[in-house]
């Protein structure tokens, strides 16, 4: 359902840093907005992020409310060895999101 | 105390991104363990024309190695109606202890951003942001 889009590099050396940014599609509702009619819009964000690599978690976020709609994360990653990235995150109303990237990693 | 050194301590207290312990949000995660300044820094534009999405960046001083990394930067916002905006838990697999993001901001004030780091201490930094128009303008 959601959208995402992860900017990484194509390749890597093993052992390179290579920066991670991702951005989701999400509006995360701050739960303080009303309708034009004046009836509230129901709080709803992405409220964890998970990252792994090669199936090991590299990077978590717990987020609130407190992040701009269209969450976007960037952190940084030791390459090791070619694999994908495996972004999970579930927010308020329970809607899971997912999405991949591959990295290819040479010695 | 000489004069000068107890005007110098007195500056030192003034920029220091002082941090209560005690506040039970900073609690919840630090169970009153001291938090010093340094190590860490928060960069964000001093001046934001609004509030809705402020980029900022968290940088921790820290090796990244399987004994000494960093374990979580906590982001604070003093005046947002939710204070605590994010939690990211970093590992040795990271390499390079940064983390990017967007951020929404409701009024002037100023964003804490506190690292835990492996072996147990916490660092903070602090930066003040002046926001033009507040994020929660529409009907907050």
């Amino acid at each position: 359902m959601a959208l995402a889009r992860i900017d990484l590099p194509r390749e890597a050396r093993r052992g390179e840093l290579v920066e991670v940014r991702i951005v989701i599609q999400h509006p995360m509702e701050t739960g303080f907005r009303r309708e034009p009619q004046g009836e509230r819009i129901q709080r709803n964000a992405i409220h964890s992020l998970v990252c792994r690599y090669n199936g090991a978690e590299v990077f978590r976020a717990t987020l609130s409310t407190g992040i701009a709609a269209n969450p976007f994360l960037r952190f940084f990653l030791r390459a090791a060895r070619s694999g994908d990235l495996d972004f999970w995150w579930l927010d308020d109303d329970d809607v899971q999101g997912a999405a991949k990237a591959h990295l290819v990693v040479s010695a | 105390m000489k004069r000068r050194d107890f005007i110098g301590s007195l500056t030192a207290l003034a920029v220091s991104p002082h941090i209560s312990t005690t506040d039970p949000l900073v609690y919840s995660f630090t169970k009153g363990k001291p938090v010093r300044p340094g190590r860490v820094s928060i960069e964000i534009a001093p001046l934001a024309e609004n509030g809705h999405s402020v980029a900022m960046t968290v940088k921790v001083d820290s090796p990244m190695t399987a004994s000494d990394h960093v374990r979580a930067v906590h982001l604070i916002a003093e005046r947002n109606p939710v204070r605590d905006m994010a939690v990211f838990y970093l590992g040795p697999d990271c390499g390079h202890a940064e983390v990017g993001s967007r951020i929404r901001l409701n009024g002037s004030q100023r964003v804490v951003a506190i690292a835990e780091l492996s072996d147990g201490s916490f660092w903070s930094d602090a930066a003040y942001v002046e926001v033009r128009e507040a994020a929660c303008t529409d009907g907050g």
